[in-house]
């Protein structure tokens, strides 16, 4: 069951690093809400599932603050959707964003990688 | 907004579709992809509402959204919206009422501008002051008010002073209050004239032609606002006085809860006064008080160390002629004093300051106990409505907006409560001033319902909401979707978390309304003192006519004669029974006093009150004589001094018997030397300045031993009612010379008069206690019929088992039983601290009766147990068969 398999090892996005992820994701271009979904759960290998329920009030949240802006495009289909693009502002808060993030990841790095101590 | 929802809606649905044509393409059947992914994306509107909520500006969505559904609900539970807004209104708006009588006399500014840069100069106490106090407020002699403005650098200064005036010519008096002002009055209160000009410094000079300034308020009444009235005469004291403009409308003078007809520049004092010198050269009378502002560069600080300065130079140099040796250094060593004067002054505010705060507070309790009741009544709606919030928890609305939408419910109550009880207090407050009301006294409070009184109201509300709202709301979400839904729908899942919360509302609910009706019962028991005091008098038939013939200009050795006159003739009016002439009517608020001694004892030193009365005044007072004779004749300018004293002065004498034939001195005055008198008659002890004091030495001297005036007053028992009494003296009186004018004071209704403070805390504090009492009765009905409908199972059970009726009423009743001991014993804690708060209102009853304690436990349990038994009844008719099956 290759499908629970996957289920077992995905990992639940850390709270406030989801604005991270998909600001990261729209820097490749353009894209729908479901993509961008897709797309990180790709590159994370299937490690990262995105929630709805958390993606599109992130996607509205950031859209308000100006980070990213959204489109009605037509499909190939001639279906409507909504495309979210970065925008300048957006790449500057990604840019700032990543440093913190780096700055965190080094941090907790430094600590987890200490020798464990023997606690008697 | 809804373009945006719509948006939305097709964004995520556009979601679902590619993930289904995902799945389809990876070779998923169509109808398996459709659900998988509906599964995947979850709870499609629980996404909307977390999205929404990102886009702000949503809470007013919201807010409207509650609000319908808040109506809606009350729409179909009409009874508990009705009770729940006119608890609210009547708690708000009673203190509300009382805070917009408090703010009138206590909190609001004179409407002057810069009222806080006002400053009153008085004197620090009036130990040491002789003669003749004109004024109830600490006040100076006119020779200081003189020697201040000389010498003091300080401050803009003005004084001023009541004044009062008879408007009509002849007949019955019709009275105008008025003001003797300064020349800088207006001018340093920075007021503008609505028509004409307001006084100025040239108006007051001595020996000035007098000219007046009507209040915008007479002008209106008497002269519907005719501009012509400037430039025209007003008599005043048989004077043609010129009107030379009107004060501001609003203007009432300093003295709040008064007002004023009339302004007169000081001078006129004099000149109107009959013998042309007035009251305006003593140095003894005390009736003028200061206000002014602060001159550039001063402080208060430096000002009162200014004033103390130049003090001992200003009561040295008018230190008057011939005053009481033993009084001159207390006159020397007085000090004058500046306070804050933003407020002005108020006889309403020192009288009535602490019965209002004290009804605040009450009042405040009587909220407290509606909120209870409310919070209550919404607990028990909460475990009603545990299906339907357990259902929309479940649909997966979340806890914080239901919360929020609950209290939108106590909100919407409470806003049409607290506009309820606005419009409630206006009357309210209205109805407390014409409660304040005397015949004598008119009392112009202007109730302006300000940012003070809205703003007390509206806190009220919030915390009134928060009190009864925010509560039941927690509790209300604490449910478990589950448990409620697998419960049956008795609602038996309530805990006893929130029984428990419910029981406490009702314990203070006991406690607090123990409280009120123990100080309900302390001022009704007050009041019912007061009214069983003897006053030593029949007051019933008696009133006082004040004859006033200064019109006549009669020369001082023909005084006398007329005084009789006026008399006699009053004497022959048929139903007049007597009628004597007195000089302090008793209760009435007047009073004299003067040191004595016996003649040959001046050790034995003692102070008395005093009076002047004429032959047979006794008689027609009622009052007994226990020893010697009245006033007769015989007493004429020429024989010896004679008095009469009252038992308790005579007890000082050794008693009734001994004290006839003795001789009594009394202390020189300012305006007469030491004089000796002999005790003729002893009376029995009645009233002299209040219905409450205790027995004081009181000295009657022979009002026809005594220089008579222009004025005379009489004291009259008719045996026919006052109106008719009045208008045959006024008749008679006007026959005997048009140039008289008459007043009247009906005795009964005066000293009735002097009981407003008591009958106002018995009537509010009674009502509130009511009130108190009738929430309380519904909060414990609700309480114990709610726990025997969650009860009725085991009921139902102990009544298979072989339980009697009478078993299961104790059942019920001994809950009722906990409560009311548990509140009773709270609330006889908060009674007594409460009582000793309230002593100082109180009259022949103390603070902390255990009788009068003993009775409001008693009335609230009988109330408790009313209350309880409805329910407890309902429960011994509970078919056990029926209460079991619905298990």
């Amino acid at each position: 069951m290759a499908n629970r398999q996957r289920y077992r090892n995905r990992i639940e996005i850390l709270q406030g690093t989801l604005d991270l992820l998909v600001l990261q994701t729209l820097q490749w271009g353009p894209q729908h809400g479901y993509g961008i979904a897709q797309a990180i759960q790709a590159s994370s290998s299937d490690v990262l599932q995105v929630d709805t329920g958390s993606l599109y009030p992130a996607l509205h949240r950031l859209e308000k603050q100006g980070w990213i802006a959204a489109t009605w495009k037509l499909s190939a289909k001639k279906q409507r959707t909504r495309v979210y693009r970065l925008t300048a502002a957006g790449r500057r808060q990604l840019a700032s964003e990543r440093s913190k993030w780096q700055r965190l990841v080094d941090a907790m790095t430094g600590i987890l990688a200490r020798p464990q101590e023997s606690e008697s | 907004m809804k373009d945006r929802d719509a948006e939305l809606r097709e964004e995520l649905k556009r979601h679902l579709d590619m993930a289904v044509e995902d799945r389809v393409a990876r070779g998923e059947l169509p109808a398996e992809a459709a659900a998988a992914a509906r599964r995947e994306i979850g709870n499609l509107s629980q996404v909307q509402e977390a999205t929404r909520d990102v886009w702000g500006g949503r809470w007013l969505a919201h807010l409207a959204q509650d609000l319908r559904y808040a109506a809606r609900i009350f729409r179909r539970n009409p009874a508990f919206a009705v009770v729940a807004i006119l608890s609210l209104a009547l708690g708000i708006g009673a203190n509300t009422a009382l805070f917009e009588v408090v703010d009138a006399v206590r909190l609001r500014p004179l409407p002057v501008s810069d009222p806080d840069g006002l400053f009153e100069v008085r004197l620090a106490t009036l130990e040491g002051a002789r003669g003749n106090f004109q004024s109830w407020h600490p006040a100076v002699t006119q020779p200081v008010w003189r020697e201040l403005q000389e010498r003091q650098q300080a401050f803009d200064l003005f004084a001023w002073s009541r004044a009062g005036f008879n408007l009509s010519e002849s007949g019955e008096a019709r009275r105008a209050d008025g003001l003797w002002v300064s020349g800088d009055f207006f001018n340093i209160l920075a007021l503008r004239a609505a028509q004409g000009r307001l006084l100025s410094p040239e108006d007051d000079r001595p020996g000035c032609a007098p000219r007046a300034v009507l209040s915008h308020a007479f002008w209106q009444r008497a002269y519907g606002g005719d501009p012509s009235v400037v430039g025209r005469t007003i008599t005043l004291r048989t004077r043609p006085i010129e009107i030379v403009g009107i004060a501001p409308a609003g203007f009432h003078g300093l003295e709040v809860g008064r007002t004023f007809d009339v302004v007169l520049p000081l001078c006129a004092e004099a000149v109107l006064s009959a013998d042309g010198k007035g009251r305006a050269q003593a140095g003894t009378t005390w009736w003028l008080m200061m206000f002014g502002r602060l001159k550039p560069g001063w402080t208060l600080e430096r000002a009162t160390a200014h004033l103390a300065a130049i003090s001992p130079e200003i009561f040295r140099s008018t230190l008057p002629a011939g005053y009481p040796a033993v009084s001159v250094q207390g006159y020397l060593a007085m000090t004058l004093i500046a306070a804050p004067g933003g407020q002005g002054v108020s006889q309403l505010r020192e009288s009535y300051s602490s019965p209002l705060w004290l009804l605040l507070g009450i009042a405040g309790l009587v909220l407290v106990i509606a909120c209870a009741n409310l919070a209550n009544l919404l607990l028990a709606r909460a475990t009603a409505r545990e299906r339907e919030i357990s259902v929309r928890l479940g649909l997966g609305a979340s806890r914080g907006r239901i919360i929020r939408q609950l209290l939108t419910e106590s909100l919407l109550l409470v806003t049409i409560g607290t506009v309820c009880a606005v419009v409630l207090a206006g009357v309210m407050a209205r109805w407390l001033v014409a409660a304040l009301q005397t015949t004598d006294t008119n009392i112009t409070l202007p109730l302006i319902v300000d940012w003070r009184v809205l703003g007390f109201a509206g806190l009220l509300a919030v915390a009134t909401c928060l009190l009864f709202g925010l509560a039941p709301a927690i509790r209300g979400t604490r449910v478990t979707a589950s448990s409620v839904l697998r419960a049956t729908s008795r609602g038996m899942s309530a805990g006893r978390e929130s029984v428990a919360l419910r029981r406490a509302l009702v314990v203070v609910q006991i406690a607090l309304s123990v409280a009120l009706l123990f100080g309900s019962l302390l001022f009704v028991r007050t009041l019912r003192n007061v009214l069983g005091v003897d006053p030593g008098f029949r007051s019933e038939g008696l009133l006082v006519a004040n004859v006033d013939s200064t019109r006549l200009g009669l020369a001082p050795d023909l005084r006398a004669a007329h005084e009789a006159l006026v008399t006699e003739r009053v004497q022959a009016i048929p139903g007049v029974e007597g009628a004597a002439t007195v000089e302090v009517v008793p209760i009435s608020g007047d009073a004299g006093g003067n040191d004595v001694w016996p003649e040959r004892n001046r050790s034995a030193r003692f102070n008395t009150f005093v009076n002047f009365v004429g032959a047979g005044y006794f008689k027609v007072l009622g009052a007994r004589l226990v020893a010697g004779r009245e006033f007769d004749p015989r007493d004429r300018i020429d024989s010896v001094r004679v008095v009469i004293v009252n038992e308790t002065f005579a007890e000082k004498l050794g008693g009734a018997a001994a004290a006839i034939g003795q001789r009594i001195t009394r202390e020189s005055t300012p305006g007469t030397p030491e004089g000796t008198y002999e005790v003729v008659g002893v009376v029995e002890n009645s009233a002299y300045l209040a219905l409450k004091d205790e027995p004081y030495p009181t000295m009657y001297y022979s009002g026809s031993q005594t220089d008579a005036g222009l004025a005379t007053r009489l004291m009259i028992r008719s045996s026919l009612p006052p109106t008719a009494t009045t208008a045959s003296i006024t008749a008679s009186l006007t026959n005997l010379d048009p140039r008289m004018t008459v007043s009247y004071t009906i005795v009964p209704t005066m000293i009735h008069d002097t009981l407003v403070q008591e009958r106002l805390l018995a009537a509010l504090s009674a009502a509130f206690g009511l009130l108190a009492a009738v929430l309380t009765m519904v909060g414990l009905y609700g309480l114990i019929a709610y726990s025997v409908t969650r009860r009725s199972t085991e009921i139902g059970v102990r009544m298979a088992l072989g339980a009697s009726r009478a078993n299961i009423l104790r059942l019920v009743l001994r809950e009722t039983g906990v409560l009311l001991a548990v509140g009773v014993a709270v609330g006889a804690a908060v009674a007594m601290a409460g009582g000793q708060t309230a002593s100082s209102l109180l009259f022949r009853v103390r603070p902390y009766d255990p009788l009068t304690l003993i009775a409001s436990i008693v009335i609230l349990s009988a109330i408790a147990l009313a209350a309880s038994y409805v329910p407890a009844r309902r429960a011994t008719c509970i078919e056990p068969v029926v209460a079991l099956r619905a298990e």
